[in-house]
């Protein structure tokens, strides 16, 4: 399969703290990676790493490369802004702007690119909510606040939000941990969507999710990768009894 | 193994092994009892016998009961998960074995009042082997024991090449002599149900496999590797 995105033996630490030990990962296109692992295994340390996220924390220290399609992003020549709009981010809490309209919210980050006309950018904001399922909840209150919207429509409004800047790869970081089962099953729905035009990676807590919309999973535990594979193979038969132990409740 | 962070997950694990064990218990005890009335003509063991399915048939809804419950609660993967899934079938594969020791005690019963045809030899020979197959499925089940399940796997030859003499043998009787046609027929009938006996308990010893290992070794060909 192609890989669209690849972790070469990432170490990241934090002053004399390693968060992550010598990581390597392929994430094939079109596919969903699930990262799991206990808190504090640096799953969440990993996909900031994806978009350069940890530029902005003075003591981080990031070794290693991360390809997106054989480019480093860590390359010097290579614009942080740039890698993030082609690598967008979806956090655990929903974050809409919240002094913007839903409208607005939607094509905030499209319009870092200039000046871009109002047709383009109605086309763009109705594309890109119809693409995470909310056009139907929101196309007739576009103007008002974001603030109004339910926990689960704020996600998809985020979600939505990175889907308008075009990416390649979206990263969640638990993106369902703060919504109730119905909207986690919207989330999820879409998580699957997604992947037709997108690389997708989530880190998330639930296993259940994990093996419900993930192709692929990593098991992460204290900063190294211990077992990576298909995620079917996962859940019903891993090889490493670390990883066995970690899904089946037998520490964590 | 360690134990679950959860211990009442453990403790739900295990009764529901102890429950299959008591049921595997119960039906090799129907497979010598059923066995036992006819070579002995104690209809009285066959009547017996054949009440006690019912029991098997308590255990197996029991069980089923207990698995759905810990996947409801637990949501299990990996290694608990291949336990329970293969507890569901295996239990089932254990109940079908109690329905064909009725069906053996009820032939049982039906030639307790016929005069004997010939000595049973070949037949406590083939019941024997076959209650040993459960019971070795059961072990291999309990311990975690893939290589224990293969041999089970492999004696079911044994098993059918007895079925087979047993056939060849009754249809001599039957040529020879057509007033033996009867019992014959209920004899044969016997013999189909200890090779069917054999069979469930080849099944049982393959999900074994698959719930040790992960590997499904249905319908290929059994390869102890």
């Amino acid at each position: 399969m192609n890989s669209k995105l690849k972790l070469d033996q990432l170490n990241i630490h934090f002053g004399a703290a390693q968060a992550v030990k010598n990581v390597s990962l392929d994430f094939p296109a079109n596919t969903v990676t699930a990262i799991i692992g206990p808190s504090g295994c640096g799953k969440s340390t990993v996909l900031r790493s994806i978009n350069r996220m940890h530029d902005l924390t003075p003591s981080a220290r990031v070794t290693g490369r991360v390809l997106l399609d054989d480019a480093d992003i860590y390359d010097r020549k290579v614009d942080p802004v740039a890698v993030r709009r082609r690598i967008g981010m979806v956090f655990q809490k929903a974050n809409p702007f919240p002094a913007m309209t839903i409208y607005d919210n939607v094509i905030s980050g499209y319009k870092l690119n200039g000046r871009v006309k109002k047709a383009e950018m109605d086309e763009i904001v109705e594309s890109s909510l119809k693409r995470v399922a909310l056009w139907d909840e929101v196309k007739d209150r576009l103007k008002t606040s974001a603030m109004a919207l339910s926990g689960g429509q704020q996600q998809r409004l985020c979600i939505a939000r990175t889907v308008a800047v075009q990416p390649e790869v979206i990263l969640m970081d638990e993106p369902c941990s703060a919504l109730d089962p119905i909207a986690t099953l919207k989330i999820e729905e879409l998580i699957d969507e997604l992947k037709e035009q997108y690389t997708v990676v989530i880190v998330t807590h639930n296993m259940q999710q994990a093996a419900r919309v993930s192709d692929f999973t990593a098991f992460l535990y204290l900063g190294e990768l211990i077992e990576f594979d298909v995620t079917k193979k996962i859940f019903t038969n891993p090889a490493k009894s670390q990883t066995e132990d970690y899904i089946t409740g037998r520490f964590g | 193994m360690t134990e679950h962070l959860v211990t009442q997950f453990d403790t739900d694990l295990n009764e529901i092994r102890s429950k299959l064990l008591e049921m595997g218990g119960k039906v090799e005890k129907m497979i010598h009892d059923s066995m036992k009335a006819l070579v002995e003509r104690n209809t009285e063991l066959a009547e017996s016998t054949i009440e006690y399915d019912h029991e098997i048939n308590r255990l197996e809804v029991e069980i089923d009961e207990l698995c759905l419950e810990a996947l409801v609660q637990r949501q299990p993967a990996a290694r608990d998960l291949r336990f329970i899934t293969m507890a569901m079938k295996i239990d089932t594969d254990l109940e079908r074995i109690g329905d064909k020791c009725r069906n053996i005690a009820k032939r049982a019963r039906e030639l307790n009042e016929l005069p004997p045809l010939k000595p049973y030899i070949d037949l406590p020979q083939m019941a024997d082997l076959a209650a040993a197959m459960v019971n070795d499925a059961l072990t291999a089940f309990v311990r975690w024991d893939d290589q224990l399940a293969y041999t089970v796997c492999h004696r079911d030859d044994e098993v059918n090449l007895l079925n087979e003499q047993i056939q060849g043998e009754l249809l001599t009787f039957m040529i020879k002599d057509p007033g033996t046609i009867t019992r014959a027929i209920k004899i044969n009938a016997i013999a189909r149900h200890l090779e069917r006996i054999a069979d469930h308990a080849t099944n049982v010893a393959e999900m074994v496999i698959f719930m040790v290992k992960g590997k499904d070794v249905r319908h290929l060909g059994i390869d102890p590797k």
